[in-house]
């Protein structure tokens, strides 16, 4: 008797662990499919995420212009190519402003500082501002500000030229 | 006492939750709103965060006093562990309920402490992301940590919480202190729960009720101006319980300050209820008269020693490192890191040596050593550091 149930016991004591396993991954799914939906629909700001910042020849040589709605400053480097700079301190996430006199974002917070490039100029901040991705069509420059681009420093392939 | 102050807190939130509304739009006027128009609206508010500052420092408190008196390993090590949950929690706790109010302080403190999750190895940034629920603080942040404070973590206090209590009387009650000289128990070793401890339970009930409360009227909550995700206040620090981590931040490089000593901090305060310790000296503070000599020592060495720390690396250290032209990681980080290691050794060998410390000895020593590091950090960031973070003095700032 008792050997005739045993694998029918151990039968269905598997086959309790095989459903309670499965209702685990769906559990697991859709507890995953509740945070991802959120976050794929915030990586979309309005539409598709690119800001027109305007015609190339707004922009000064040298200058930089902050757009506060895409988060990123518009820098336009002495050799006239464009960078687009996250506004947020790779320290510890402060807003960065643009120090004019001392050509400097100089970060409230911590004291790190960039140069117009985004290259640290003083710790402790160890990595340069993030990027946008900028492009130019008919002399119209346009920001992507879906994702920043995370860099160690500054290299010349990042700036965008006209 | 924690007891207490959770159940303040689980009223004074219970109210709350019926007139804030957790959106980055309306939080902060649902607050003016509570403030200004609801009768006792600002007394409730400023209990809750009475509360929860001084549950967290009890909390502090009631660790170091169940560790100084050597009752964290052996049969009680599972509730020494619960404990340290509990303590993890309580954190938890007033780290997400400090970002909903929606002001300037609670906006850039969030972004502080979510950055330096940022710097943990491989699952920093999308740890980061997952709290946050995206690329910058917003509407997600708020929803989840609203879900956090209101629900997840007090669910998770209740039940940790009985289970402590419970594991307490398992344990045969709590440590009772004995006299030096190794005899018995001072007095009787049990006396009747009623009245002997419940007529004390309450009367301290009553006491911290009232701390709460003028604390509530005198100082209420702090309530700054409306989150502004364009402009940084200068400084910017992390709740006062974080400021220690962020002053670490300024004298290592951040793979150390907030991956490798927080790390090696966990292993230990865990690990060391794993110890092998003799249970006989439980009971009395610092074990032993030897004991409280060590740890007078540890504590001393330890507030000289981060003092000095601090001046030389700011004054005379400098942005540059401690080796300029090296990576930062091994200047800023492995280079002092090391240094340091080599110091809490040699502590450690010296008091081995010329004490004769015995392991709980030198174990509480060692202890004594970080705690009392931890928390000259602590005020140091909390009170000895203004505009850009540079040391100053308490008044200057």
């Amino acid at each position: 008797m008792a050997d005739i149930d045993k694998p029918r016991r151990s039968f269905l004591a598997r086959m309790t662990a095989l459903f309670a396993g499965l209702a685990a991954l769906e559990a697991g799914w859709i507890a995953t499919s509740f945070f991802g939906a959120r976050r794929s629909e915030r990586s979309l700001p309005d539409g598709n995420g690119v800001q027109i910042a305007g015609p190339v020849e707004r922009f000064e040589v040298g200058s930089v212009t902050a757009f506060g709605e895409g988060h990123f400053y518009l820098a336009r480097l002495d050799d006239g190519g464009f960078l687009a700079l996250h506004r947020k301190c790779t320290h510890l996430g402060c807003t960065v402003p643009w120090n004019a006199d001392e050509e400097r974002f100089a970060c409230p917070c911590h004291g790190s500082a960039f140069d117009i490039r985004g290259d640290v100029l003083s710790a402790p901040a160890v990595r340069a501002l993030e990027l946008f991705p900028v492009q130019i069509e008919n002399g119209i420059v346009k920001v992507d500000t879906t994702k920043p681009i995370r860099r160690a420093s500054f290299e010349s392939h990042q700036v965008t030229r006209a | 006492m924690s007891l207490v102050l959770f159940l303040i807190l689980l009223a004074t939130g219970l109210l709350m939750i019926f007139v804030y509304e957790p959106s980055p739009e309306r939080a902060y006027q649902s607050i003016l709103f509570m403030q200004d128009e609801t009768l006792f609206g600002r007394l409730v508010r400023g209990a809750h965060y009475w509360g929860a500052n001084l549950l967290i420092a009890v909390a502090v408190l009631h660790l170091l006093r169940v560790f100084l008196t050597g009752a964290f390993h052996g049969q009680r090590r599972s509730n020494w562990l619960i404990g340290l949950g509990m303590m993890f929690l309580i954190m938890l706790s007033g780290f997400t309920g400090y970002l909903l109010p929606w002001d300037q302080i609670s906006y850039w403190a969030i972004t502080i402490c979510t950055e330096m999750l940022g710097y943990v190895p491989v699952v920093g940034q999308s740890l980061q992301r997952l709290i946050i629920g995206g690329t910058d603080i917003g509407a997600a942040t708020m929803l989840n940590f609203y879900a956090l404070h209101t629900v997840v973590v007090p669910l998770l206090l209740i039940v940790l919480m009985t289970w402590h209590f419970w594991r307490v009387r398992l344990a045969g009650g709590v440590v009772v202190p004995r006299s030096f000289k190794n005899g018995p128990p001072v007095g009787d070793a049990y006396v009747p729960f009623q009245p002997a401890l419940v007529q004390r339970e309450k009367a301290l009930a009553l006491i911290v009720v009232a701390v709460v409360i003028v604390a509530a009227i005198l100082f209420g909550a702090p309530l700054d101006q409306p989150a502004n995700p364009g402009l940084s206040p200068n400084p910017a620090k992390a709740p006062w319980y974080f400021v220690g981590l962020q002053e670490l931040l300024l004298h290592f490089h951040p793979l150390f300050a907030v991956f490798v000593i927080p790390l090696l901090a966990v292993f230990a305060i865990v690990g060391v209820s794993y110890l092998p310790l003799d249970a006989t000296l439980s009971g009395n503070w610092f074990l032993t008269q030897k004991g409280r000599r060590l740890a007078a020592v540890a504590a001393v060495t330890s507030v000289l020693f981060i003092t000095m720390w601090v001046l030389i690396d700011e004054l005379v250290v400098g942005p540059g490192g401690w080796l300029p032209g090296s990576a930062p990681v091994v200047s800023d980080g492995l280079l002092p890191s090391t240094v340091l290691a080599v110091g809490v050794l040699t502590f450690y060998l010296s008091l081995k040596k010329y004490f004769a410390a015995s392991a709980s000895e030198a174990v509480q020593a060692l202890f004594v050593l970080f705690a009392v590091s931890f928390a000259v950090f602590t005020v140091i960031g909390a009170w000895f550091r203004g505009a850009g973070m540079a040391l100053m003095w308490p008044w200057q700032i």
